[in-house]
Formats: C-alpha cells, structure tokens, sequence
C-alpha cells in the first residue's frame, strides 16, 4: 500500500487502520475471485449422468471360446478381453523378460477362473491391478487404447504377439505387454472380477 | 484519448513492450491516469457495471454451452441435465437467465442517465448511436438466447417475433422463411439461432470497444452539463473512479445474487418449463419484461391507416404495429437532433424534468400494459401510452428548446463542487494529492 | 438540493403508480383459476428453506401408487432417490419392479430388462400418443417439471411484495390447491360433460383428471395422517423436489454468497470513503 499512502497526511495510526481496510478489501475481493474460478473449473467434471453410466458393466463371457478376444466397452472406452488358450499361456509364461519395455509377470496380467497356475513364482506386482493374487488366469482383460497416444491397436494374434498400433506401430503381447515402442508401458487392466464362471464384471475388483 | 500520456514504463520488459505494443500504455491511459469529472454520481457507475454484466454473460453462456444441445429433440432435456447433473450447472443456468434481467436493469438505467444528464447532444452524437445499437444488438440476442431452451415461451416467441418480418409488403413472407429456414419454427431455426446467440455478444463486445473510444475522445458528461475545463475539474480515473464502480459492481451483483439464489424464476416464465409443443399455444403469451414497452406499442396499433375519405389500405394494422413498435426504438438514433436546447443537464432545465419524469412513468407504464391482454380497458390504454411515449420526441423535446428558460448553470465544475459543500457545510480543503491528471 | 427534489418527485411518481396500477389490476381480475391458490407454509420456502425428507418420502409413495397410473416423470432416474435418503439396495429394488425396454442385443433384437437406478423412471405409457389415447384425448402431462410449469399470475401489488418475502411456492401452490379444490359445481357454472369442476384449475372451471386423492388411499408407515389433504401436500413437496432437486442446495449457497457479496460492498464502501475523503466532489 505504499503507493498510496501519499494520498493524505493523516497519522500512523489512521495510515494503520487504512492499511488494514485496504488489506481486507484486497482479500474480499481475492475470496471472490476464488469464488467465480471455482464453479467455473468445477462445472468441467464429468457430471451424474456421466458418472452413474460408468459404474460397473457386467456381461456373460460364455460365448468366448478359448483364444477368441472381444471388445467391451466401459465408461465410453474400448476394452479387449481375451480368452488365453493352454499353449498362448505356455507361450507368455516361456517369453523371456528382456523383449519386454514393461516387464510384468503373467499372473499380473490375467485373471478369472479355471486356471491352474503355471508359474508357481509368479506373483502380482504393482502393476497387477485387478489380476487374481499369484495366479494365472485364463483371461486377459485390458484397456484397448494405446499407453502411447491412445489409438485402439490392431489384432494380429500370430504367437506371442497380440496387438500392433495403426498410429505409431508399438507391438503388444497377447497379454497386452508392449514389446515394442512408442508406447512406454503395457495396456492398463481396468477393475474387473469374475461374479461367477461366466459372469465378468468390468469396472469393479471383486 | 485526446492529451498527451503519462505512462511511465519501469521495467525492463516494459519499455521493450512500449516500444512494440503499447498495450500497458493503452490500458495507463484509459483506466489509469484517463480524467474523469470529479462530481459523478452513482448514476455514473453503469457504464462500468454493464462492461462486467456483458463478460459475465460470456461467461456462463460459454459454459452452459459445453452442455447444451441445439438439437429441436433435445435441447429442452439438455438444459434439465445442465441444471440437475452438472457440478454448479443450476447456478450457471440461473445466473445467466436472471443475468440477461439484470443487464437490461442496468442499461435501462444507463440510458436514462444519458437521456436525463443529455449525454446524447453534441459532440457526443456518435457515442450515443454507437450506444443504441449496443442496445439494439442485445436486444437480438436475449431474443435469440430465450428461443434456446426451446420452452413453451420460447417457441411461441420465436414464432411471433420472426413474424414481424412477414410484415414487410410483397417479400414477407420470403424473408421469414428465410430467418426461420423452414416453413415453421423448427430445428433449423434452433441452430441458426444458437449460432447467433453465441456470435452477437462478440458483436457487441466490439462495438462497446469503440463505444469506449468515442466516450474516451469527448470525455464524460457530468451532472452539472458544463464540460470540463481545467484539470481542477477533473480527478484520476484510478483510484476515484475504480473504488466507486468497484462498489457500485459489487453491490449490483449482491442484488443480482439475491435472485438467482433465491428466485431464480421471478422473472422469467413458468410455461418455458413446458417443452416446445407446435400445435398449443400458451394461453397467455408476452415477452420477457424488458420487452414489454415494445409489446405495448406493437399491440396498441389495432386499426388500419387508410386514405382519408377511401376504403384503400395504405398500411394494414399488422404492418403499422410493426412499425410503431420498431419506430420505437429507431427513434433514439435521432434523439440527439430532437432536444434543441442547449442546456445539457436536465437539473437546470424545470421543464425538461417534467417531460423526463413523464416519459420514464409512462414508460414503466407501457411496459405494465405489455404484460397484459390486448382486450377491454387495455388496448385504449395501450394507445393513449404509445402516444405519450412518441410525443416525447415529437413535438415535446423540440419545443421545449424553444420555450424553456433554463435555470443559471455554474462557471464550472468545481464550482458546483464548491458550492455544494457549503451548501452542506462541510467545505474540504483539497489535499495536494488529489491533484489530478491534466487532460489536453 | 437538486437531487433531493428529483427524490421526492420520484417518490411521488412512484405512490400515484402504485394506486393507478393497483386500481387497474383490480379490474383485470377475471379468468381462470377462479380462486387463488391457497399459500402452504412448506418446508422448502424462504432464505432456510430445506427439504422435509420425510415429507418426500411419503410423496414418492403417493407418486407411486395413484399418480404413476397416469404420469410420467422422465427427467428423473431411479439414482435421484438417494436425495431422499434411501440405500443403493432400497433403489436397486425399487427400479427392478419396472421393466425397460434395452437393446438390440447381438442378434439385432429389442429385450426387456428390469429397470437399473441409472434408467429414468419408467412412465405408465409407451408414448405420448398412448397417453392421449388412454385417457380419452387429454394427455396427463410429464411431472417432472410441473412444480415449475404452473403458476397463477400474483397480480400487481402482490408481485412486489413477493420480491421482499422471497415467495417462489406458485407451483407446489397450485398443485396443493388443485389437489383439493375439487367440489361440486356451482348451479351456474357450465360444466363440459366429461369434466369435473375444480375452482382452482388454471385454463378453464374443469379439468379432465376427475379427484385423485380419497383418506385412507395410501398407507403411511411413520405416524403421518391418512388423509387426502396430507397426501395433496406431500405429492406436491414431492413434485417441487424433482423439479429442482437442488433446490435446498441453490438456497445454502445463496446464503453464503449474498451475504459475502454485502459484507464485500460494505468494505469497498468504506475504502471508498478513505480513498475520497479529502476530494469534494
């Protein structure tokens, strides 16, 4: 408040108290500045409608033979879901680490019923959202946007590769580990849990 | 801005941008160091207060349209989800609803200042036509914004209105068509109206810029009417001026929050809560209340102008109503050539004051008699409030040039200034501070 | 001196309005409704108003077992129901009573699945058209919004002094009214065979929807009274809930903000006072 205190010649304990005035106003108008900024972010949320459309889906997987994959779609986005054959699973346990960018163990990686565990080693990392402890299990269920830039990677499905990206070429194991880059890190899992044999639930841990 | 500038660059960065755009100049001049007579009233404070009632606008009306579809199917449920489902969607809504109220509070009132202190006469002419279409351009636009929420009201305003132009003789009918880009009110007309409503506050953001300008070139009238003539007369801009419309503002939205928190419908419509429905019409159908003068005058031509002593038809009533109601508004660009007098202020012009209050009354009147159905007791009214309106301009303002022996002006503003405080006595001395920045 | 003349002038203006608008108001009343709505002292008025979740809990039941036969309520989803305090498992249940038509599955056809708390409440007829259809040409409009779409013109002055008392009851005002105006017809009135005669419906003397609402029709199960009046109350709270869920919310926060917004003006208008004290102006 220096700049104005040449306004008047009044004494120190007026030039106080309007100090104090002129710092309660300043801070009043700081509060209302806060004020309008904050609807106007808050109001770019997803809204209720968005967020209870994107509680969990569930559908039946019966229909999915071993070694088909099929898309899902939760909370707008694409989700693949496969179905691992016995020899895809040999095949991802037998895959050595280093053509791995992300490495995770096979157990972080799928989930759901049946499964006999393959690699008693195996146990979840940090990246193991939503895989079903040490186990393996016969289902690989991961976001199907690209960890690059977000394009939906293409099928290939010929031996341990499952996916290549149309947009910038990064490879993906049929577990969805990238094998090669731009992409820095392996398809993300979303929640999901088997509610029975056939019933998978995308969206929720068990 | 007449004068030479006062800006003083102190930074590094400031005189290299100084000498490439002087943005940070433009700005000093304008809201810093511009001077402004020192006897402004509250009056004064609307221009300001308008300025942040047309961002405000902006505002929310780019927020609400994030969530908005102009799609004829689904635009009424839009608006519903806006309110119920968006994170402070309801306040949006409503601020921006009420906020349209509350931008024509204030320009009525800034027009009314203008026309009460003679704000329009020379030579600031230009500035008060660059005002009226300012006024005009809003008008379209919360036009066109209450046709969005594709309400009972809306719909049937949309349809009416856009029916003032099948007035026009032989090509009518074309041009609604065309406005509407359908046979009736529909989808297309949504779109284009949307289209619109989002680019005019843009249209008036630009004219307010040079309506600035020109307020900027002539300097600011004052109560008294005499202009300013030495820099005694005049105080900085910032702090005098910032502090008291900074006041004003917040005082101003603090009655605006008052509606919109707690009767957000006050002023609007309840049948816009019924959605868009072609085949029923709302048994009682008027326009938002800013209006209903208008309204009022539109419905109060209710005959046809023939050739006297003939049965010919020189304008049928529909035409004849829409021409009085735009005749109305058009009139306002002539008002600076109407008043003949050469006194400024209206507080030294007795006559002048009657003729004001009059005018404003019957105005508030007018606008009472939109509201209501053009039947019985109304239409007669409806009349009778038109022509005093009119008569306002012509022949009242001219004559009253004419006729009027205004009252003794002061030399000066300051010396108004002076004599006010020992009218009050309480005379300051003036602290050296105050001096204020010299204009030219 | 000038200024204080302009004021009383104003102010004189301002009485002689008041008297001649008055008196001319009092002509133009005529029309429907024949009477005013009666003015219920309902939880949800005024700067406080809240809601009575009690009271809404007792309107979505009247809601549900007499009005849903005829109206809908599309803008509302089984999910609103938290507002009114009930669980995820109370509103799962409650939305699985209705069936919703979904699909096309993946062989391309249309099924039937029990309603989910993100479905919108499922109305008692497919369309519009069977709506009308069903009910001999009148179509029982959409509830949602029906608190917000009538109100009774206030008439000037009332609309005034509602400014100041914060009045915005019109619609559950009317509903309450409508609810339980209905009475036998008058020897001069001129009923339309079909109608029945209700001296508080707003576009006529009689209305197709014949008295919904009898004691002892719904059963409460927390001691409220049994009665129609109760029922018409609480279904047309209820009725001002869906129409602004928010409504309790838009009122807390007003509160805070008008009340910031004074405190704000008045500090400006003492710095303002400091900044101007040694200018005359």
């Amino acid at each position: 408040m220096a700049e104005t205190s040449n306004i008047d010649g009044h004494g120190h304990d007026g030039e106080n108290r309007r100090d104090f005035l002129y710092l309660a106003t300043g801070a009043a108008g700081a509060v209302a500045v806060g004020g309008i900024i904050w609807p106007l972010v808050s109001q770019l949320a997803p809204n209720a409608r968005e967020e209870a459309a994107g509680a969990p889906v569930q559908l039946n997987v019966s229909a999915v033979e071993p070694g088909m994959v099929i898309t899902v779609v939760w909370r707008g986005g694409p989700y693949f879901v496969r179905h691992l054959t016995d020899e895809e699973l040999e095949l991802a346990a037998d895959a050595p680490e280093d053509i791995f960018r992300d490495f995770a163990p096979l157990a972080a990686r799928t989930g759901g019923p049946g499964v006999q565990p393959v690699d008693e080693t195996a146990t979840a990392d940090e990246n193991g959202a939503g895989a079903t402890g040490g186990k393996i299990g016969r289902w690989a269920v991961m976001s199907a946007n690209c960890t690059h830039l977000g394009c939906v990677p293409t099928e290939v499905d010929t031996g341990l590769d499952g996916w290549v990206c149309p947009c910038h070429g990064s490879k993906f194991d049929i577990t969805g580990r990238v094998t090669k880059g731009p992409a820095p890190t392996n398809l993300p899992l979303p929640p999901f849990n088997f509610a029975s044999e056939d019933i998978l639930v995308i969206g929720a841990d068990a | 801005m007449s004068g030479h500038s006062t800006y003083q660059p102190t930074s590094g960065f400031g005189k290299w941008m100084d000498a490439r755009l002087p943005m940070a100049r433009l700005m000093h001049d304008s809201f810093v160091s511009y001077p402004v007579p020192r006897n402004l009233n509250a009056f004064y404070t609307f221009g300001g207060i308008l300025m942040l009632m047309l961002v405000s606008q902006i505002i929310t009306g780019v927020v609400i349209a994030m969530h908005y579809t102009s799609d004829a199917s689904t635009a009424f449920e839009s608006v519903q989800l806006l309110r119920r489902d968006v994170s402070y969607g309801g306040l949006m809504q409503n601020w921006h609803a009420v906020g349209a109220s509350f931008f024509f509070i204030a320009v009525y009132l800034h027009i009314a200042r203008g026309m009460y202190y003679g704000s329009y006469k020379a030579p600031r002419e230009v500035l008060w036509i660059l005002g009226v279409i300012i006024y005009l351009l809003m008008m379209a636009t919360a036009f066109m914004g209450y046709v969005l929420p594709w309400g009972q009201m809306s719909y049937w305003g949309a349809q009416v209105i856009t029916n003032f132009f099948s007035a026009i003789p032989l090509v009518g009918d074309t041009v609604r068509e065309y406005l509407l880009g359908g046979y009736s009110v529909g989808n297309a007309t949504l779109n284009r109206f949307f289209s619109l409503h989002y680019l005019l506050p843009f249209m008036i953001a630009g004219i307010a810029i040079l309506h600035v300008w020109a307020l900027h070139v002539t300097g600011q009238t004052n109560p008294t009417g005499v202009e300013v003539k030495s820099k005694q007369d005049v105080i900085p801009f910032t702090p005098y001026a910032t502090i008291k419309d900074a006041m004003a503002l917040v005082i101003f939205f603090a009655v605006m929050a008052y509606f919109v928190f707690f009767l957000p419908d006050y002023l609007g419509h309840a049948d816009n809560y019924i959605e868009a429905n072609p085949l029923v019409t709302p048994a009682h159908i008027v326009p938002e209340w800013y209006f209903l003068p208008f309204y009022a005058v539109l419905r109060a031509i209710d005959f046809n102008i023939v050739i006297p002593f003939t049965d010919i038809v020189l304008i049928d009533s529909k035409l004849g109503g829409v021409l009085a109601m735009f005749g109305a508004i058009a009139i306002l660009f002539f008002l600076p050539w109407l008043d003949t007098s050469d006194v400024r202020s209206g507080n030294y012009r007795p006559l002048f004051r009657i003729a004001f209050a009059i005018f404003v009354i019957n105005a508030i009147f007018l606008g009472y008699l939109g509201s209501r159905p053009a039947e019985g007791i109304w239409v007669p009214l409806m009349k009778a409030s038109t022509l005093v309106y009119f008569a306002y301009f012509i022949p009242i303002l001219p004559l009253l040039g004419w006729i009027e022996k205004p009252l003794p002006r002061p030399a000066s503003i300051m010396d108004a200034v002076m004599e006010k405080s020992q009218d009050e006595g309480a005379a300051h001395i003036e602290g050296s501070a105050a001096e204020p920045n010299t204009k030219g | 001196m000038i200024i204080s003349r302009l004021k009383t002038a104003l102010v004189a203006a301002t009485a002689v309005a008041v008297l001649v608008l008055g008196g001319l108001s009092a002509h133009a009343a005529s029309g429907y409704p024949i009477n005013k709505p009666k003015n219920v002292d309902w939880s949800f008025n005024g700067p406080f108003g809240h809601w009575d979740v009690g009271q809404l809990q007792r309107g979505l039941k009247v809601y549900t077992e007499v009005c849903a036969a005829c109206h809908s309520l599309n803008l509302m989803s089984y999910r609103n129901l938290e507002d009114l305090g009930y669980t995820g498992t109370q509103i799962s249940n409650y939305a699985a009573e209705y069936e919703v038509e979904d699909g096309p599955n993946d062989d391309g056809e249309m099924f039937t699945r029990p309603a989910e708390p993100t479905d919108r409440f499922v109305g008692p007829y497919a369309n519009k058209q069977e709506a009308i259809s069903a009910n001999g040409g009148a179509y029982p409009p959409d509830m949602s919004l029906l608190a917000k779409a009538r109100a009774v013109e206030r008439g000037f002055p009332t609309f005034i002094f509602d400014i100041f008392t914060m009045y915005a009851a019109n619609g559950p005002d009317y509903i309450y009214s409508l609810l339980t105006g209905y009475q036998d017809p008058p020897e001069d009135a001129d009923v339309l065979d079909g109608l029945h005669y209700n001296p508080y419906f707003i576009a006529g003397n009689a209305l197709a929807m014949s008295n919904p609402l009898f004691d002892e029709l719904v059963t409460y199960d927390d001691g409220a009274p049994e009665t129609a009046d109760q029922y018409a109350k609480d279904v047309s709270a209820f009725l001002m809930w869906t129409a602004e869920p928010n409504l309790d919310e838009r009122k807390k926060r007003g509160f805070v903000v008008v009340l910031f917004l004074l405190v704000f003006a008045g500090l400006l208008y003492f710095t303002k006072k400091k900044v101007w004290a040694d200018v005359s102006h």
